[in-house]
């Protein structure tokens, strides 16, 4: 049972390709990050709106996103849309995925957030003869920004985690894909999903982090 | 000017203005007292249109405040509002508290807009705290602070809501020591309050308000030394003076 050598040497030497992986897997993250945020902040202006089809749009997008698996989400944005003909790299598809989620978990963030806004914040803004957009836009938009920045941080790396998901659409550049396929050449199970652990491990940190760094400039109020 | 005739409002089932007609001139303060629910600080949020009335009109300078055709924006920036509770953008200095409205209403220049904000908060006393978040302010600072962003508008017309009713008592006097010089410098002003000193000091004339409605004006002389209104003359015996 306990006959298995480990090589780490072996494995090692693949380190320059698994971290060439993990700079895929970053750039997958923060491009669904950013595509993420944009799209939870007009998800979250549809809920406020008063128009039924926006609410209703936003609100399936919203439940979808936090009540079915990740994976069924990647899974939606490859084959789910391959059989009505749309055929989408790996690439593609494991950001759209990744995008939908983050979008809709934001956007349940920001709401949360914007409750804890009174709102006597925008009554003061509307005073100052500013428009609504304008109030929504100086003066909540910011805070709200503000409150959702731990969530944010959260979700980034959640975002991150989830890219090991892409195997399954076929992904194999990404840190965990290079891995998997790493691991079929040589067979040093262990030893390689161990160093990407350890670089995931890292990569989160870091982002932890970097993220408490920059609230501490950021957020002086 | 401002013309209100027969303003009156509801809230559901509760009539909270019936029928309120006052005429304010320009450079005129007027204070409102009167007992909470009187329809006081409704009226306030009426004038700038933050609120719907169900029927007569307001004027402001001869526009209809609640008309369709009204651009409020516009309408509000003639008309500064300062609230009970003072609502300082907790995420914007005091200086940029002061110049977000001129900048993004007025379009004016940060460097034209930071000008007048150091006028303004230098003239309420706050020239030293320009780069200080409100949350490092006490209250009464942080309501200056609100009265000079609403005074960075240049309004024509101030309103005060019961601004010093949410503060500590010593406290109290700073604030109404800025509505003072105000009132001394022209600024024509509606001011509801508690404070039955101040309203004698800096009135032209005294509104009581009892029941949604206007039970007596006049000058602080006949208010407070011989009002003609029975209702008049219970709560200002009933206020500690």
């Amino acid at each position: 049972m306990f006959n298995y050598t480990f090589q780490w040497n072996q494995a090692l030497k693949y380190l320059p390709r698994m971290l060439e992986g993990a700079l895929v897997t970053m750039e997958i993250a923060l491009i669904s990050m950013v595509i993420g945020i944009a799209l939870a902040v007009l998800l979250t202006a549809f809920r406020l709106s008063g128009n039924r089809i926006l609410k209703a749009i936003a609100q399936t997008w919203v439940e979808v996103a936090r009540n079915t698996p990740a994976l069924f989400q990647i899974y939606m944005a490859h084959f789910g849309i391959a059989s009505f003909g749309i055929h989408l790299s790996p690439f593609i598809s494991l950001l759209i995925g990744i995008t939908f989620n983050n979008a809709g978990y934001l956007a349940e963030n920001f709401r949360g957030a914007l409750k804890a806004i009174p709102d006597t914040q925008t009554r003061a803004g509307r005073s100052l003869g500013m428009s609504a957009v304008q109030s929504f836009r100086s003066i909540i938009l910011p805070q709200m920004l503000r409150i959702s920045f731990l969530p944010m941080t959260n979700q980034m790396v959640w975002a991150i985690l989830m890219t090991s998901l892409g195997v399954t659409v076929g992904m194999n550049t990404d840190l965990y894909g290079v891995t998997q396929d790493l691991n079929a050449l040589t067979f040093r199970t262990f030893e390689l999903f161990a160093i990407a652990a350890v670089i995931f491990y890292l990569i989160t940190k870091a982002i932890t982090i970097g993220a408490r760094l920059i609230a501490a400039r950021l957020f002086r109020y | 000017m401002i013309e209100i005739e027969n303003v009156r409002k509801s809230f559901g089932q509760l009539e909270v203005l019936k029928g309120i007609d006052l005429t304010v001139k320009k450079g005129e303060v007027v204070t409102i007292i009167g007992g909470s629910g009187s329809g006081k600080s409704t009226l306030l949020t009426c004038i700038n249109g933050l609120e719907p009335i169900d029927s007569g009109r307001i004027l402001v300078d001869g526009t209809e405040v609640h008309a369709k055709s009204t651009d409020v924006n516009k309408l509000r920036q003639k008309i500064g509002i300062v609230f009970q509770q003072w609502n300082a953008f907790p995420h914007l200095t005091v200086l940029e508290n002061v110049t977000l409205a001129p900048r993004k209403v007025l379009g004016m220049s940060k460097e034209k807009a930071e000008e007048i904000g150091v006028k303004q908060l230098t003239h309420v006393g706050l020239g030293d705290k320009l780069t200080t978040y409100p949350s490092r302010l006490s209250g009464g600072q942080q309501q200056r602070m609100a009265i000079a962003r609403a005074l960075a508008m240049s309004p024509s017309y101030m309103l005060f809501d019961e601004v010093t009713s949410a503060l500590d008592p010593q406290l109290v006097g700073e604030v109404l020591d800025t509505l003072k010089m105000l009132a001394e410098e022209g600024m024509t002003m509606i001011c509801v309050t508690h404070e039955m000193a101040f309203a004698r000091d800096v009135s032209n004339r005294v509104a009581f308000f009892h029941k949604g409605v206007m039970a007596e004006i006049g000058p602080p002389e006949q208010i407070f030394g011989a009002a003609q209104n029975e209702e008049t003359r219970k709560f200002l015996s009933s206020v500690r003076q």
